[in-house]
């Protein structure tokens, strides 16, 4: 690796404006590769990526290896079994053995909040770590790739509604996203019943609603997040039918939303739930749009962190924190 | 035995004098072989009394023994520790609890005071053979089954009605469990920005809040351990004002430390009630100032470095005590005001002792009385620095920090168990 301090994609709260509009102004360069019949680039030739997994996620891994194999790079794939129940091998010693096969970058998903910053700042490894998701805490290149596809839908992000509805007290797609659109210049709205909203959302750089319905025709974008299943078990709602009702996207919602406005859901989508056929099968759903995005913005941010030359993305290392 | 002059000590802090011990306990005047100890500018007070120490043994020597967790109390200034029951096997017969107190008189730094579980196995379900553990060698009166809390109201009423059969006391971890399943930090604002599972303070104030009427309607002793938070003090306070016969101890920890330390994910924040905010740490200050909390009590939690090397979520709850303790109690409550040495000797000795009912500890320095005392260096700073801690583990929050005070010599009825600041190898 080249000298300079560390870098890593932690939280999208470490992201300047500038920051992100390289790394989505760097996706659109890539995203215009896509196009051609050679989609192969040699900038990191030599060097290693490793998708290091803690949850099975399919579809944000394959992203992360095309994205590396794109720019050239040797891609390890290391699914790591083990979770709070059953321990596998531990943190500390699966990041020693891939500091030993010389890893420049770590694409860490953790069932557990921090664990890629854990990675990041124990001391364990020298590589740069991009988290691809972090327990309920934050999936920064999913809001990297849902901003670079509300820009390309709405035409810029300075000032455009953007309406996050769902579970948002245990979605990291939600807690990134809030941040980096902020950041951004965007209006963030969460809606969500009372037992799904945050405890601290006043404090959030966003507005919040129990009620979605007369958050619509305001909204230029909806964003639906996946909701579990299980959560109604622990008394987060009564009934999906009354969950869907309250909170799911169907037809007759979306004929409230202003014409341009779109439909996001980062997948993988509960059809009849948070969001019915009708919608994620309509022209205004970016479902399959922020698939292709995905692998252009993490192409972008492995070129920045190993290869591009400024200015930085990411924080440089804090260090721990005393 | 050695006898001792202790030269220019102040007794609480108050004028310089020389204390003499003779035999084990304080004399009128020095024994002709007495050994000088130059105590100008230390505080002498009644050697502290933890309430609330886990040791380990038996089963996780690898953390702790009684041995090297006894050392790290003399180190702190400690001549007595109540040993926790949630060892393995559990202290919850009277062969467990007088195995611990055995290792305690073999290791010979301090007084270590076993403390019974309250439920067998501390699984909450049926009570343990309490009179047993208090008719033991042991002489158990404190009982706990701390790392859990008692949360059936009506076993918990059954222990503090049945342990009014030889005055003992139930101590309780306040911890509704179903509001912290999965629990990992304090909840409010920083545990959603950090996506870490809150453990709300309403957990803790309603079983308080709970245990304290059982405590009136009982009639029996409620202590509560570790609170930490401004709710609980409240509650406490309320049910002192009643006449409830209620005690309560708060942690070094929660006086210093708090939740903003998460940010990093650094495991050795981890703890059980977890860090608190700013206004609890205010809150848990006024309410030992102004006695609504009686006492400070260490929760020395030892961990293995594997337990906390790893991701917050898998990692131990707890940090190490015994060693800072008096320093941070010097850094929280005198150098701010908010208590002299007077003060600190009551809530760190005098009323620790009585409620585990020590009649040897927190005993005045007064003539006739058992020679177990500390000697503070109240100037000295000192960097604490985990590798020169004689717990076994290393989990200290406090590592890096300069804390003032320096225990300068423990004595145990009349025995140096540290002297010139080191821990006497015996
Ligand atoms: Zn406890």
């Amino acid at each position: 690796m080249s000298a300079g301090p560390r870098r890593h994609l932690l939280s999208t709260a470490d992201l300047s404006a500038e920051d992100a509009m390289l790394i989505l102004d760097t996706a659109a360069e890539f995203a215009r590769l896509a196009d051609r019949p050679i989609k192969k680039l040699p900038t990191l030739r030599g060097r290693t990526v490793v998708n290091l997994f803690y949850e099975d996620s399919t579809r944000t891994r394959i992203s992360f290896e095309t994205a590396a194999k794109r720019l050239s790079a040797d891609v390890i794939n290391f699914s790591a079994k083990g979770s709070s129940v059953s321990k596998g091998e531990s943190l500390k010693d699966t990041a020693l053995t891939l500091e030993a096969m010389g890893a420049d970058a770590v694409v860490v998903r953790h069932w557990a909040s921090g664990g890629a910053h854990r990675l990041a700042h124990a001391g364990w490894i020298r590589s740069a770590v991009v988290n691809a998701g972090d327990g309920t805490h934050e999936h920064p290149t999913q809001a990297l790739l849902d901003a670079y596809t509300l820009r390309a839908r709405l035409g810029g992000l300075e000032g455009r509604r953007v309406t996050v509805v769902g579970d948002v007290l245990h979605s990291r797609v939600a807690r990134s996203n809030v941040r980096l659109l902020a950041t951004l210049g965007a209006e963030v709205t969460l809606v969500a019943p009372p037992t799904l909203m945050p405890f601290g959302v006043e404090g959030w750089p966003c507005s919040s609603s129990y009620a979605l319905d007369p958050v619509l025709p305001k909204s230029d974008a909806v964003m639906m997040l996946r909701v579990q299943r299980e959560r109604m078990d622990q008394a987060f709602f009564p009934t999906e039918r009354e969950y869907s009702r309250r909170y799911g996207m169907h037809a007759d919602r979306m004929a409230q939303l202003p014409e341009h406005a779109v439909v996001m859901h980062p997948g993988p989508m509960n059809r009849g739930l948070e969001i019915s056929a009708e919608v994620a099968d309509s022209a205004r759903s970016t479902v399959t749009e922020q698939v292709a995005n995905g692998v252009s913005v993490r192409m972008a941010v492995l070129y920045l962190l190993l290869g591009g030359s400024e200015p930085a993305i990411g924080t440089e290392d804090e260090g721990e924190r005393r | 035995m050695t006898n001792w002059t202790i030269k220019g000590a102040s007794p609480l802090g108050g004028p310089a004098r020389d204390l003499y011990v003779r035999e084990g306990r304080i004399a009128e005047a020095p024994a002709p072989d007495a050994t000088v100890i130059d105590a100008a500018g230390l505080i002498a007070l009644p050697g502290l009394v933890d309430l609330h120490t886990h040791l380990r043994e038996p089963g996780r020597e690898d953390a702790e023994t009684v041995l090297s967790g006894s050392r790290a109390a003399a180190a702190g200034g400690f001549t007595a520790v109540h040993a926790m029951a949630n060892t393995d096997p559990v202290a919850d017969t009277a062969g467990v609890v007088e195995q611990v107190w055995r290792l305690g008189r073999e290791a010979g730094y301090c007084d270590v005071q076993p403390v019974g579980a309250v439920t067998v196995g501390i699984a909450g379900e049926r009570l343990a053979e309490l009179g047993a553990m208090a008719e033991s060698a042991a002489r158990v009166r404190i009982f706990s089954d701390d790392g859990h809390c008692v949360s059936d109201a009506a076993l918990m009423r059954r222990a503090l009605e049945y342990v009014k059969a030889f005055g003992g006391v139930v101590a309780q971890h306040a911890q509704e469990p179903r509001l912290t399943e999965g629990a990992q930090m304090n909840e409010g604002e920083l545990s959603d920005v950090l996506g870490l599972r809150g453990w709300p303070a309403v957990a803790e104030e309603a079983i308080i809040a709970r245990d304290v009427l059982l405590a009136a309607h009982t009639g029996s002793r409620l202590h509560v351990c570790h609170l930490s938070t401004a709710g609980s003090v409240e509650i406490v306070r309320w049910a002192k004002s009643k006449g409830y016969p209620v005690t309560a101890e708060v942690t070094p920890h929660h006086l210093l430390l708090t939740e903003d330390l998460v940010r990093g994910y650094d495991p050795v924040y981890k703890v059980n009630p977890p860090l608190r905010s700013k206004d609890d740490v205010e809150a848990v200050r006024a309410g030992l100032a102004d006695g609504a909390i009686d006492v400070v009590a260490t929760d020395h939690a030892p961990h293995p470095v594997e337990a906390k090397d790893c991701e917050w979520a898998v990692a131990a709850m707890g940090m190490l005590g015994l060693e800072t303790a008096l320093s941070v109690v010097q850094q929280t409550m005198v150098a701010t005001g908010l208590l002299d040495w007077a003060g600190v000797a009551d809530r760190m000795s005098v009323r620790a002792a009585r409620i585990g009912q020590l009649e040897e500890h927190g005993r005045p320095l007064e003539v006739g009385e058992p020679a177990n005392l500390t000697l503070l260096d109240p100037a000295a700073a000192r960097v604490i620095e985990p590798a020169s801690l004689h717990s076994r583990s290393r989990n200290t929050p406090f590592a890096g920090l300069e804390l003032p005070g320096a225990v300068h010599a423990t004595l145990l009825r009349g025995t140096a168990t540290v002297l010139d600041g080191k821990v006497v190898d015996r």
